[in-house]
């Protein structure tokens, strides 16, 4: 195998102000399907092509936002490695069992970023019981649904000491920078696209005075028709549209942002370039940022730099 | 021969109030179906920053000086308990029940 170590972002927990509206966006707008209900009523869901017992899950709370972004690794024996690296890197760190709050789920490692972002680590996931099919597979199994995502991409985070949780990202976790763009002045970055594999994106992380903020999580659809689908589906529920449909400058990706009912802002993903480590790093003067983000109007609107959950 | 509409299958009778911005003095009309963010951003008021438009970002914050409304579920990071008090709100998550008078907050 030759990705090793973390292989994908592929569990968040986002927090919703009213879970009857939440759930009726992420399962028959987006597209997911729900998976179950925990004890204390949080919601999980999954979209049709991934494994995992579940990627998604919503927690009723008087805040939008997130509480975690969860990464899948290869092996029980590597989150023994990351808990010895990322303390030696000077990060806090602690396990949480295996079945404590996430059913299906081994054992975690939850790392405190110094964004204010909390990141969890684990090996083992049961598999879900609708998941792309093994034996002479059809392309699904239940016809996909809504958007049709059909999996858990990215996130875009905001907070603090971004340059130190840019290290961590590829001192321990070794992911790679696939593009950054660089701060008005000095060396600095304003934002850095990670990713663990050769998908586009894993998170980018934007330098922001608030922690733990999410700008936006995204969901991948299939290409460029599913993105027009996305968008009359869009307008069809009146869900709040952000910008988009688009192109991003940065990665290529296909794209629309809108705003779920608790105003967490969601993309749909399609496209961009396959990434390879040999890649040298893309980069993106401040000044040009409009056009990184939104390829065709090239112009950064206000909301972009300001509004999170 | 013409199409006849079935009783029930017209838009449902929703009331309509008079919003009135304290300073600059301005005024405009919102359902009492739709938000009073949604009413400013469909009669063009760039007064209030336009965010999520579902209450949880904050960019959207006022306060409401007089009037009955229906608040929608709101994010408390932007508007405590203390604040609900005393009239502060977003925008986005206000439907009104009556006339109403508002202030607005230093756009930040
Ligand atoms: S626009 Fe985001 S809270 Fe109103
Ligand atoms: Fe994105």
């Amino acid at each position: 195998m030759a990705i090793t170590g973390v292989l994908r972002s592929a569990l968040m927990q986002l927090r919703v102000l009213d879970m009857d509206a939440a759930v009726n966006h992420y399962v028959n707008v987006l597209g997911l399907d729900e998976v179950g209900k925990t004890e204390d009523g949080r919601v999980m869901l999954k979209a049709y092509d991934e494994f995992e017992h579940h990627t998604f899950v919503l927690r009723l709370a008087e805040t939008a936002g997130m509480d975690f972004i969860g990464f899948k690794v290869d092996s029980d024996a590597y989150l023994d490695q990351l808990a010895a690296e990322t303390q030696a890197f000077g990060l806090p760190c602690e396990w949480l069992a295996a079945e404590t709050d996430q059913p299906g789920f081994g054992r975690r490692l939850v790392v405190q970023m110094p964004t204010g972002h909390r990141f969890d680590f684990f090996a083992d996931v049961a598999m879900a019981e609708d998941r792309p099919m093994l034996k002479n597979p059809d392309i699904w199994q239940k016809e996909p649904h809504g958007m049709r995502a059909q999996c858990f991409d990215h996130a875009l985070l905001y907070g603090p000491n971004s340059a130190e949780a840019v290290r961590y990202c590829t001192e321990v976790l070794k992911m790679a920078v696939v593009e950054e763009l660089l701060a008005p002045e000095g060396d600095g970055k304003v934002c850095t696209w990670l990713t663990s594999s050769n998908r586009m994106h894993d998170i980018a992380i934007l330098e922001y005075d608030q922690p733990g903020k999410l700008h936006h999580v995204g969901f991948k659809l299939e290409d460029w028709s599913a993105i027009g689908n996305a968008a009359d589906l869009i307008t069809i529920n009146n869900v709040s549209l952000d910008a988009g449909p688009m192109r991003h400058g940065v990665t290529r990706g296909l794209t629309i942002y809108f705003f779920d009912p608790s105003g967490n802002r969601n993309e749909t993903y399609a496209g961009g370039y396959a990434h390879f480590p040999d890649m040298p790093v893309r980069q993106w003067d401040f000044d040009q940022a409009g056009k990184g983000i939104f390829y065709y109007t090239r112009e950064l609107n206000e909301r972009f730099l300001s509004v999170v959950s | 021969m013409s199409f006849v509409q079935q009783p029930g299958m017209s838009d449902t009778a929703s009331l309509i109030y008079t919003i009135t911005i304290e300073e600059p003095l301005t005024t405009f009309t919102c359902k009492s179906d739709q938000t009073l963010l949604a009413a400013m951003e469909r009669a063009g008021h760039r007064l209030v920053h336009i965010g999520c438009r579902r209450g949880g970002c904050g960019v959207c914050k006022v306060q409401i000086v007089s009037g009955d409304t229906h608040r929608l579920a709101m994010s408390r990071a932007h508007v405590s308990v203390e604040e609900e008090k005393n009239g502060f709100a977003l925008a986005c998550c206000i439907e009104p029940r009556s006339d109403l008078t508002l202030k607005l907050l230093e756009k930040g």
